[in-house]
């Protein structure tokens, strides 16, 4: 049923992309990376729902989502926005910032109205508007909720992401804030963002440390293996899990009471549906909208995770 | 050249071959005590166990691979292979779930439907190669990113995750131990004993050397060129499926990150383990011992703190050529010796 509605969906887009759209209709691209990871599956359905919203409640604005597999490939979808859709504003979530940089400017030249989403452009004077989560206030956040549970002498592991600007500022965040509280972090592995991954590294860690109190996972694809490798020793209840980003099976176990993964912390896959309605908002709205868009990166607990929770994300 | 390799290594088998397994042996034996060296948990029993249970995935994976490479062939799809077959086999269980209820049956019913998707995807890739006369590569490289995609389209983006009652009857088939011995251990003996009698002790085996040797002889041979290529990428077909039934009950999920470069890990546990890239000389105890060189590499970083993280693939690049320069080495001074 859903498959069959995305189908359709897919078949409207490109129809109505292809179809002469009346005069005063209002384009605006979307570019971002295809959904190869948990994450940016979230991201692509946050960003199709903004989409329905938008154009629903908009009848002149027309929103045209494109999804690319790598740099090169984004490079060539800004082109075709501005060449075949002739889009007056661009949503565009980077694959990476310096090789887009310059494809982004050219899209700025046409006049179009620029909005940047979460990995930032070499050049910033190039965007309107620059919507991310908070990669420092994550690692804080997680760092602080470690400091409640923990006090000296107690024993962390962490799994960091990619090799990315992004993982190293919240990892350095991280043990910026850790500093001086005489907890252990015994060391730290690339998990890559992915469940199998975290369950390896994990199995790892539990055979070289026997005292180990607390997980800093740092993403929620990651925790999932790191919960099983745990599971599988038996050493449930000796330490918690830290993860982030807000994955709907996280969030409801965190709703449930879940000793091993008490909290989460959030950064917003959403994100870019409020991008896309900031720049809709610079053609409908009275105010001003350009500047930069921070979201929060809060402490999702047994209290506030329901308002956190999106059953109907693939995330 | 591999006409040459394939003849002076049959008729003294005695010897021969035992110099021929040393190469890759040595790595393994050299990384073990590195590892050792390093952290002495390395050789723990539960480490161990971890590091056998790991490798059966993509040992297992590779067995079929010497398959597909001895007779001339490449298989690209096998990890974009792995995670379609998980992903159906968790949509057909969930929803077998809501027909038959919790039971062994479901998990029966996703078994199977496993084997048949493996043996289907298989013979497609075969059946393109041979009969529709497209080169391996470019037929893998295709229907890698059909599944891969399907895959992402399944999960709409996100992660499949097998009903939860489902997985309760599912887990032991990773979890549990017979003998001390994890279940997907013996699976990966048995894959590795059968493929063994395969290649050393019938005519299949045979003919798939004698087409990666020379495939115009083997055709004028009499040799049904096409039904073993066919057949090989069936065998291939079919190691995925069973590595694809071990791996389910792991994590319970399917993603578009799952099994992302097996394809890779899998070609280079076979060429690790001596195995000629451009066909016509397998061995499956070979393949073996690379798959489990290369998960003792990533479980050796993991143990040691002595090497920055960033270079990990570096030091996984060094140690996989040099256990090849070492197979390669054997080789010739094998050569050497039956030329004087």
């Amino acid at each position: 049923m859903s498959l069959k509605a995305i189908a359709l969906g897919l078949l409207a887009t490109s129809a109505l992309a292809g179809a002469a759209v009346a005069q005063d209709t209002i384009k605006i691209g979307v570019s971002i990376p295809a959904a190869t990871h948990g994450f940016m599956g979230g991201l692509n359905w946050h960003a199709a729902e903004a989409e329905k919203r938008l154009e629903a409640a908009n009848p002149n604005i027309d929103l045209i989502i494109v999804t690319a597999d790598g740099p090169a490939d984004q490079a060539s979808d800004l082109e075709d926005l501005v060449s075949v859709h002739q889009i007056q504003a661009l949503v565009v979530l980077p694959f990476e910032s310096e090789p887009l940089t310059e494809p982004v400017r050219a899209v700025a030249d046409t006049g179009a109205f620029i909005t940047v989403v979460d990995r930032g452009l070499t050049d910033p004077s190039i965007q309107d508007v620059y919507v991310s989560g908070n990669n420092t206030e994550m690692g804080v956040n997680s760092a602080e909720y470690m400091k409640t549970r923990l006090g000296e002498g107690d024993n962390i592991v962490i799994l960091r992401g990619i090799p990315t600007v992004l993982d190293t500022e919240r990892f350095d965040a991280f043990m910026g804030a850790m500093e001086g509280t005489g907890i252990n972090v015994l060391d730290n592995k690339f998990a890559n963002w992915n469940r199998d991954d975290g369950f390896e590294v994990m199995q790892d860690f539990l055979a070289r440390f026997p005292d180990i109190d607390g997980v800093w996972a740092q993403d929620d694809d990651i925790t999932l293996g790191v919960v099983e490798a745990i599971k599988q020793a038996g050493r449930e209840s000796e330490m918690f899990v830290v993860g982030g980003a807000g994955m709907k099976e996280i969030v409801k176990g965190v709703m449930d009471g879940d000793p091993l993964v008490p909290v989460d912390v959030l950064y917003p896959p959403a994100q870019i549906a409020t991008a896309m309605d900031v720049t809709v908002n610079h053609f409908i709205s009275n105010g001003p909208v350009t500047g930069s868009y921070i979201l929060g990166s809060p402490l999702i607990t047994q209290e506030n995770a329901e308002q956190f929770y999106f059953p109907d994300s693939p995330f | 050249m591999s006409v040459a390799a394939h003849e002076t290594g049959k008729p003294s088998k005695g010897f021969r071959i035992d110099l021929k397994t040393a190469g890759p042996l040595v790595a393994l034996i050299v990384l073990c005590i590195l590892g050792y060296l390093l952290n002495p948990a390395f050789l723990n029993e539960g480490n161990i166990t971890n590091i056998l249970t790991r490798s059966a995935f993509i040992g297992i994976i590779a067995v079929g691979a010497t398959f597909v490479i001895t007779a001339g062939g490449i298989d690209l799809s096998v990890g974009s292979m792995a995670a379609f077959i998980a992903g159906v086999m968790i949509i057909i269980m969930n929803s077998a779930v809501d027909t038959f209820g919790v039971s062994i049956w479901t998990v029966v019913l996703g078994c199977g439907s496993s084997l048949i998707l493996g043996i289907g995807a298989g013979f497609i890739n075969g059946f393109l190669n041979t009969k529709a006369k497209i080169e391996a590569f470019i037929v893998t490289l295709g229907t890698m990113g059909i599944y891969r995609s399907l895959v992402t389209y399944f999960a709409d983006g996100g992660t499949l995750s097998l009903n939860n009652g489902a997985r309760d009857i599912y887990r032991p088939v990773y979890y549990e131990s017979f003998l001390r011995i994890p279940i997907p251990v013996w699976v990966f003996i048995a894959v590795a004993i059968i493929g063994w009698v395969l290649m050393n002790r019938t005519a299949f085996g045979r003919y798939c050397m004698a087409i990666g040797s020379n495939e115009h002889v083997a055709r004028y041979s009499a040799i049904k060129v096409d039904r073993v290529k066919t057949a090989t990428y069936i065998l291939q077909g079919l190691c995925v499926s069973l590595a694809t039934i071990i791996y389910v009950p792991r994590l319970g999920s399917a993603s578009s990150a799952t099994g992302v470069l097996w394809e890779l890990e899998a070609i280079a546990a076979v060429i690790i383990g001596g195995t000629m890239l451009k066909g016509g000389f397998g061995r499956i105890g070979g393949t073996v011992i690379g798959a489990l060189i290369l998960t003792s590499i990533g479980n050796i970083l993991n143990l040691t703190e002595i090497i920055s993280n960033y270079l990990n693939g570096a030091v996984q690049g060094v140690i996989i050529v040099a256990a090849v320069y070492l197979q390669r080495g054997s080789l010739r001074t094998g050569r050497k010796k039956s030329a004087e």
